[in-house]
């Protein structure tokens, strides 16, 4: 496919932009800076048949728009949050992604985060780097992760590889879904408030969509209340953000692990004092291993396309 | 078998009293209560949970509130002392055990009996109790959590976070995936085999090594902890601390285990070679670590501060408000049944270790 012009938006995976660059004629849309953008895409918008963008800067209608020649987004992750699907349908462009290669990744690192919380590892690491340790038996008690209800808004992949590991720590499990899910034994609400309510650490896995947009409120989080953990492995957005911050300051929840924030790379510094959070920076997929099968899923949806082939993971 | 069964037994009458004890009526008022407390002695503090738990039915005698020299207090109560309640810090030996001759049952608040000296009370007739398998779920649920955070760099990157450096040096370097992952379990007892069924459901192949092969289990078993660490990927260490299992991790083991491989020890630090473990960490000939103790607690090799591929915890592993209070309610009911002649609930043989 070497004369498939290919836009990447984003500098991570040297593995991958290493075979963009052998296989097809690539370029860098980092490269540019921000206010030269524009330009850059006029240059070679005659060039740019395709585009491969990540959570960070997908194809929204602005950036379709820039580029008439565009075929293809092919996504290098499985949210699809920032492409503009109705637009890409509209306009016959393909749509990818990179479903089920990162699912154990992403459900692992949320068990990962809800122990690190409820058990406050971090917490721990930092006192004995901080050299505190002088003397054993202070007693400090942490909450108890095994039998804990775990509730999961958004029983896709994700969320079922999520029930699959808490089960094993006997925790009962609970969901929130558009519809309920005929084929589980999993307790099914019909809110997110009821959900919350019910359950002592809540998941976000779901997808980011005009209606799952704060899905996660005051409201959720009160009904989570001081002693439940909320942990965010979806997108940003799904968490209002302002209100989690007062919310955790006040006492009225319990505790957070967040893996994604609405406008990332920030993060509120009013958490960094928190022991009772636990913030990575979207690292849901990221391991040697996922990032590798991820990047060769591009490769081959791209291949596809470019031979005429049926892709591998269309979504458009 | 006999010995299952026992331990069966008296796991759900462990059961029974705590499902019991939970919906149980508030304690009879003190004018229902004829006889007087036994007395149980500490001889140092133990959790207040414990304390608490325990004072209900007994009466604690706490030599550090008396004026009078410790050797003294022992030889004033020595003629009614027959139960002793202590914790893992308390080394219990031959001399101590000279000091209380009506001594007649010994309960400790750990999982762990290394501080025991088992054959001194088989020897004097006294019966010893553990913490049985209250603890396991949480042990095993903290071994899981420090393989995460070693694996998926979960501590090293909250740090980054805190720091401000996301939005300066961008996203944090890739960890590693834990889906089929060879974890060897050193040492299949109650926290090994909960902690196997855990990773199991993460895509982990399980092995094991424990002193007999146990054919029921569904795992791998390897005769020696040298050939274990040589088919794994990661070692959690969850066996007793014993005159054998000193070092069972030594340099042999690492040198098997491989550069990329991760030890995770949620038992006692003396089974690690401490030295051995942060020299291969500082020369990247092992990939990581979880440790929840060490040789020396509360010390720690401060090479270690340095690693983002180690996670740190101050012994606390099953340190949970919930296991606490089931535990609490554990204590009491062993020295209840001391006290009534019946078997302790969660006893320890010295044999089993």
């Amino acid at each position: 496919m070497e004369s498939l012009g290919v836009l990447l938006t984003f500098p991570t995976n040297s593995y991958l932009e290493e075979e963009l660059s052998k296989r097809c004629k690539l370029f860098r849309l980092w490269e540019t800076p921000p206010e030269k953008r524009r330009e850059f895409l006029r240059a070679n918008a005659a060039s740019i048949r395709a585009l491969v963008g990540n959570s960070g800067v997908g194809a929204d209608a602005e950036m379709i728009d820039a580029l008439p020649a565009l075929e293809i987004v092919a996504s290098f992750g499985v949210g699809l949050d920032k492409v503009d699907l109705a637009k890409c349908r509209k306009k016959g462009i393909r749509v990818t992604n990179t479903p089920d290669v990162l699912t154990d990744d992403v459900a692992d690192l949320a068990i990962g985060l809800a122990l690190a919380t409820m058990r406050r590892i971090c917490e721990a690491d930092r006192y004995v780097r901080s050299g505190a340790w002088k003397a054993k038996g202070d007693y400090k008690l942490t909450s108890k992760f095994s039998g804990k209800t775990v509730g999961i808004i958004g029983l896709g992949r994700i969320g079922l590889a999520i029930a699959e590991r808490a089960e094993a720590f006997d925790c009962p499990i609970s969901y929130y879904s558009r519809s309920e899910k005929p084929h589980t034994n999993y307790k099914y609400h019909s809110s997110v408030v009821d959900l919350a309510a019910n359950c002592h650490v809540l998941i976000v896995a779901c997808a980011l969509t005009e209606e799952t947009r704060h899905i996660v409120n005051r409201e959720v989080m009160d009904a989570l209340g001081p002693k439940g953990v909320l942990v965010n492995v979806g997108r940003g957005a799904h968490v209002d953000e302002p209100e989690l911050v007062s919310a955790l300051l006040e006492g009225r929840l319990g505790g957070a692990a967040l893996d994604v924030f609405e406008q990332e790379p920030h993060v509120p510094e009013q958490l960094f004092g928190l022991d009772n959070v636990v913030l990575v920076p979207h690292a849901g997929s990221g391991t040697w291993e996922t990032r590798k099968a991820m990047a060769d899923l591009v490769l081959g949806n791209l291949e596809a396309h470019a031979t005429n082939k049926p892709l591998l993971t269309p979504v458009v | 078998m006999e010995r299952r069964k026992a331990v069966a037994r008296a796991t759900s009458r462990l059961q029974l009293l705590l499902a019991g004890s939970r919906s149980a009526p508030p304690m009879a008022s003190s004018e229902e209560q004829t006889e007087p407390r036994p007395p149980v002695l500490l001889l140092r503090r133990v959790a207040p949970a414990y304390d608490a738990a325990v004072s209900e039915k007994f009466h604690l005698l706490r030599p550090w509130e008396s004026p009078l020299p410790r050797d003294q207090f022992l030889a004033a109560h020595a003629g009614s002392v027959r139960a002793l309640l202590i914790s893992g810090l308390v080394t219990l030996d031959a001399a101590t055990l000279d000091a209380l001759p009506r001594l007649g049952c010994v309960v400790t608040t750990s999982a762990g009996v290394n501080h025991i000296d088992l054959a001194a009370c088989a020897r004097r007739g006294i019966a010893v109790a553990n913490a049985g398998t209250v603890f396991s779920p949480d042990a095993a649920d903290y071994a899981v959590g420090l393989l995460i955070d070693v694996l998926r760099r979960v501590s090293a990157s909250d740090r980054y976070v805190r720091r401000g450096l996301w939005p300066v040096k961008g996203d944090y370097p890739l960890g590693f995936k834990l889906g089929s992952k060879r974890v060897g379990i050193v040492g299949l007892g109650s926290i090994g085999s909960q902690t196997a069924k855990r990773l199991e459901a993460f895509g982990c192949t399980i092995l094991y090594y424990s002193r007999k092969n146990k054919p029921s289990v569904p795992y791998k078993y390897l005769p020696n902890v040298c050939d274990l660490a040589a088919e794994s990927d990661v070692l959690v260490v969850s066996c007793a601390l014993t005159s054998e299992t000193h070092h069972i991790i030594n340099k042999d083991v690492m040198a098997a285990l491989g550069k990329e491989g991760i030890i995770i020890n949620v038992g006692r630090g003396p089974l690690v070679d401490e030295d051995e473990l942060v020299r291969r960490l500082m020369q990247g000939e092992l990939g990581g670590a979880g440790l929840d103790v060490f040789e020396n607690e509360p010390a720690v090799p401060k090479e270690l501060f340095l690693m983002d591929n180690v996670v740190l915890s101050p012994h606390r592993a099953v340190f949970t408000s919930e296991s606490f209070a089931d535990l609490g309610q554990l204590l009491a009911a062993n020295l209840e049944a001391f006290f009534s002649n019946r078997p302790l609930l969660t006893p320890v043989n010295q044999n089993d270790l």
